[in-house]
């Protein structure tokens, strides 16, 4: 749909802008304010996964399992495989962390695949200015994810090694003097942060840049009919494999914060 | 980048999700994948056991079918060589049989035959005598002449 049909403002450039302007909540002018649509959706889907899952869980028989429970058990095996293949200490939280990382991540990002002005449209229509629906092109959520991540790296690597441990792979490495802890904590640091960071953003960076060119698309009035069909065909494995590297990486960045070296 | 509280609020649905995952989800999941594992590892483990259990029986089925066909054998030969003494036994009393009667045939025969040479012996004296009164009618007294007579019938 063109940016004229819209209703919105009449520039490409506005057009691009105003989507790409969260519905934000509270004091803008400080860290203190939410984007409530992001936050929504996320959650939102959040809670599907939750439900779906759930409700197959609940009914989980040990017989012949329906297709739902089979497509839901084949789901959680391919996540269990992985996770085992990459993950040899025994934990009970990487497993269904990585399923919560995969199912969710890939509900968020499959939220491209509906045509950009829908949702923006409806939301319009009743009334709301600004409406992002894609969780994951927002760097608050992917780096909310990813900071988590983060967070359980650092608990697992003081819970496995120590604080003490943890503090000399921090300073002791790679060179092993204590001539070099200053260098050797810097290099150390830079690699320790690196990590999250990149993580989240790797996800935003993909998922931005899909959206955009949905954006684009949908710029070009009739035409954008057989190009969004292309794009939204090559965006489904952007959405599948972004959900699962964010996941791989993560249990990657896991397994490495519980071994010794 | 416009980085604010929405962090915050996705970190915090992100913990509880997890949780919730770790606590509601996985594991009933996993352990119905765990108990059909097993179930289908048993399944294949009886299967298999089964098949051994055919193969067995169909070798002890061979067995059997093999002592009872040469128990058969043996009877049947057992059968045959009885009934062949049978007959022999048969055979040895009928001849005994056929011997007597034709022995007791012979001795009848001879019987009837005395008998009736006995009668011819008889009736040729009668004849003899008869012949004899009608020649010496007139001379020789009966008395007499019966001991002449009965000389004769004894050189018959």
């Amino acid at each position: 749909m063109s940016a004229s049909d819209t209703g919105g403002p009449q520039t490409s450039g506005d057009y691009i802008t105003h989507h790409l302007h969260n519905l934000q909540v509270g004091d803008t002018s400080s860290f203190w304010h939410v984007n409530l649509d992001s936050l929504i959706f996320s959650i939102g889907l959040g809670i599907l996964f939750c439900w779906i899952f759930r409700s197959v869980a609940k009914k989980a028989t040990t017989g012949v399992p329906g297709k739902f429970q089979t497509f839901i058990e084949m789901t959680v095996e391919f996540v269990d495989s992985t996770v085992k293949d990459t993950f040899h200490g025994k934990s009970a939280l990487i497993a269904p962390l990585s399923l919560t990382i995969f199912v969710w991540i890939i509900f968020m990002n499959t939220m491209d695949l509906i045509p950009v002005d829908w949702l923006p449209m409806a939301s319009q229509a009743a009334g709301v200015e600004y409406m992002r629906v894609v969780p994951t092109t927002d760097p608050n959520i992917t780096l909310g994810m990813s900071f988590s991540v983060f967070f359980l790296m650092i608990f697992y690597s003081i819970k496995m090694k120590g604080l003490g441990g943890f503090a000399k792979e921090l300073t002791m490495q790679p060179f092993n003097h204590w001539a070099f802890i200053p260098v050797n904590l810097v290099m150390e640091l830079v690699a320790l942060i690196a990590k999250p960071i990149s993580l989240g953003l790797r996800l935003f960076g993909n998922m931005y840049a899909g959206e955009m060119i949905f954006f684009l698309i949908a710029l070009l009035g009739v035409w954008q009919l057989p190009l969004h069909f292309v794009w939204a065909t090559f965006h489904i494995m952007v959405v599948i494999l972004q959900a699962f590297i964010f996941m791989m990486l993560t249990v990657v960045y896991l397994s490495m914060s519980c071994e010794d070296h | 980048m416009n980085l604010n509280a929405t962090l915050l609020g996705q970190s915090i649905a992100f913990a509880v999700f997890v949780i919730f995952c770790m606590k509601y989800i996985w594991p009933p999941l996993m352990s119905a994948i765990e108990a059909r594992q097993a179930k289908i590892a048993d399944g294949l483990a009886s299967a298999e056991r089964a098949t051994k259990d055919l193969e067995l029986a169909q070798a002890s089925a061979t067995d059997q079918l093999k002592d009872a066909k040469a128990q058969a054998a043996s009877i049947v030969d057992a059968a045959n060589k009885r009934k062949a003494q049978i007959v022999d036994e048969a055979k040895t009393a009928a001849m005994t049989e056929r011997d007597k009667i034709i022995a007791s045939g012979y001795a009848e025969v001879e019987a009837e035959r005395n008998r009736a040479k006995e009668d011819l012996r008889q009736q040729v004296a009668t004849l003899a005598i008869a012949g004899a009164e009608k020649i010496l009618e007139r001379s020789i007294d009966e008395a007499a002449a019966n001991d002449i007579v009965e000389k004769l019938v004894g050189e018959l």
